[in-house]
């Protein structure tokens, strides 16, 4: 390779880069700068789960059962901010009128995107983080961190394959104006549903839940519940390293398919005149 | 009073064009059935995962009933404090609707009114659901219709009061405001016993539970609907209360948060325009 064009490449990548962490910046450094969120975003949300295990109390459900709702409830979170904070954020943007600064900047939009991920797991892990302790503590679940590297891995896959799904959505996102916000609504509870947040997916059934498994949270969750927990795997669905497997898979397809599919809404939506329309 | 009911009125219409006109109708009527009969659908998993039982127990229709009812919570409370983000944060109206004729509180309980039409519709879906395709054990000849239809008009003026109470904290929020009718529906919907009995809570919550009129709601609701007996055997810590008692108790709470919800309001309508928080535009 030329000189010339190994350090345009250098600059390209040094440029995307630096999308990131801008992106990413205003997420951490405003969590940061305005503590308030912490009572909203961790301590609220913990009353929503805790409903769902004193349900599972009052019907004499064995312990593990409230394990499986806390890991449960602590994953929605990263459901909400890939909803929310990254395939609707488009439409805030769009809204708010940064939409074109994006789109005009000398960057690239699957680098703003991941910007929002990584600024977007700080807050998120925050909240997750603090339902797992308050299930510890207010609960009494038992963790077994005995294949901890495992899980961590699982937990990075699963994030990996789940921000891809994000930023496939966002492309889609990018075309709607109104009905983005009532899409992401809809996208919630049936998803809760499909995915097993609060019980174990194999109750669905073999088909029902293999279908799920298109949400990479299904398999991630379920792989995670599985190693989290000594009983996990007779809750399991798969096997943990063929959920390994597969969630790797989808990581490529979806991250592979986000880079397509945001360069031709990105395209549809510059031929339609959507990026500077605010439909509300 | 012509003008608060044009202003209750006129709120409805418009509430139910924001909330029904963003697609066409069939996607709203899919809209409508999906996300209802999915949240139930996770307690019904949960429960049959547990129980193995069939849905025909009195405590799988005690569950479902108060679920279903509980519907109606999220939509009103959420509903009106919403009602204050959109319009001042992304119509940017608020500022409009408020010099307009019109009486700001009915126009707040108007929007409310629309979320409980929506409601209503998820409502009657999942009710439907339950009964055609679980087989809840509810036959329509044995309901306390009368009993019913006190509980439901107490149960439904309390929870208008109560978003209103909401309303006007939103209107105070310059941060966090979109998920605060969402905690507070979230808390709620674990003090008040809409799935399970007030007695499966640690003691030390209980009162939380007891000095809310949703509580009492759910409980007339249930006693109406299932039988008296059947849910005083689930619902022990309720069990000594008589029906009467319950729509007395539910009567009184609804007064007192009316009351509240009157002075709060002016303050914070007041407070508002004092602070300039009627045309606040905050991106958050």
């Amino acid at each position: 390779m030329l000189g010339r064009e190994r350090a345009e490449v250098n600059r390209g990548v040094e440029l995307f880069l630096r999308t990131i962490v801008a992106r990413a910046y205003p997420r951490v450094i405003g969590a940061n700068r305005e503590k308030s969120w912490i009572f909203f975003e961790t301590l609220l949300p913990l009353l929503s789960v805790a409903a769902y295990v004193f349900f599972y109390r009052a019907i004499q459900a064995p312990e593990e059962y409230i394990g499986l709702v806390v890991v449960g409830g602590a994953m929605t979170a990263y459901w909400l901010n890939v909803l929310w904070s990254m395939s609707a954020q488009l439409y805030w943007d769009k809204d708010a009128g940064n939409l074109t600064l994006y789109i005009a900047a000398p960057s690239s939009l699957m680098a703003i995107l991941l910007g929002m991920a990584v600024g977007g797991l700080f807050m998120t892990t925050t909240r997750a983080v603090a339902i797992i302790a308050a299930g510890w503590l207010l609960f009494g679940v038992q963790f077994s961190l005995q294949y901890w590297a495992l899980l961590l891995l699982t937990f990075i896959i699963t994030m990996a394959a789940l921000y891809g799904l994000g930023m496939v959505f966002a492309s889609v996102f990018l075309l709607w104006g109104r009905e983005a916000w009532h899409i992401s609504n809809l996208l919630q509870e049936p998803i809760y549903l499909a995915s097993g947040f609060y019980f174990p997916v194999k109750a669905l059934g073999f088909w029902v839940a293999s279908a799920a498994s298109l949400i990479p949270l299904t398999l991630g969750l379920d792989a995670m519940r599985q190693l989290l927990f000594p009983t996990g795997p007779t809750l399991g669905f798969l096997d943990v390293q063929l959920e390994i497997g597969i969630l790797v898979g989808l990581a490529l397809i979806f991250v592979t398919a986000s880079k397509f599919a945001l360069d031709y809404m990105e395209g549809r939506a510059k031929q339609e005149g959507r990026l500077t329309e605010r439909r509300r | 009073m012509r003008e608060a009911l044009r202003s209750f009125r006129v709120a409805t219409w418009l509430g139910w064009q924001i909330e029904s006109n963003w697609t066409d109708p069939f996607l709203f009527f899919v809209y409508s059935i999906v996300k209802p009969v999915a949240s139930v659908m996770i307690l019904v998993i949960m429960y049959w995962v547990i129980t193995r039982t069939d849905t025909t127990s009195p405590y799988f229709a005690y569950m479902y009933l108060g679920n279903a009812a509980y519907i109606y919570v999220g939509s009103i409370l959420v509903g009106v404090s919403w009602a204050v983000i959109d319009d001042r944060e992304h119509y940017q109206t608020l500022k409009y609707i408020y010099v307009s004729p019109i009486k700001f509180y009915f126009y707040l309980l108007g929007r409310g009114m629309a979320r409980f039409l929506t409601g209503s519709l998820s409502v009657a879906i999942t009710m439907g659901f339950g009964l055609l395709v679980l087989g809840l054990p509810i036959g329509l000849g044995a309901i306390h219709w009368p009993y019913l239809g006190a509980s439901m008009v107490l149960g439904l003026a309390s929870l208008a009061v109560l978003g209103l109470l909401l309303g006007a904290a939103t209107l105070q929020m310059a941060r966090h405001y979109w998920s605060v009718g969402e905690s507070v529906a979230g808390a709620l919907y674990l003090m008040c016993g809409a799935i399970f009995p007030l007695d499966v809570l640690p003691a030390w919550l209980r009162p939380l539970g007891f000095a809310l009129p949703l509580t009492y709601w759910l409980e007339s609701l249930r006693r109406a609907v299932l039988g008296a007996e059947a849910s005083r055997a689930i619902s022990p810590s309720l069990a000594g209360l008589s029906d009467g008692q319950l729509l007395l108790i539910l009567l009184v709470a609804t007064l007192i948060s009316s009351v509240m919800s009157i002075y709060f309001f002016r303050w914070s309508e007041h407070r508002a325009r004092e602070k300039g928080l009627i045309d606040m535009t905050t991106h958050y």
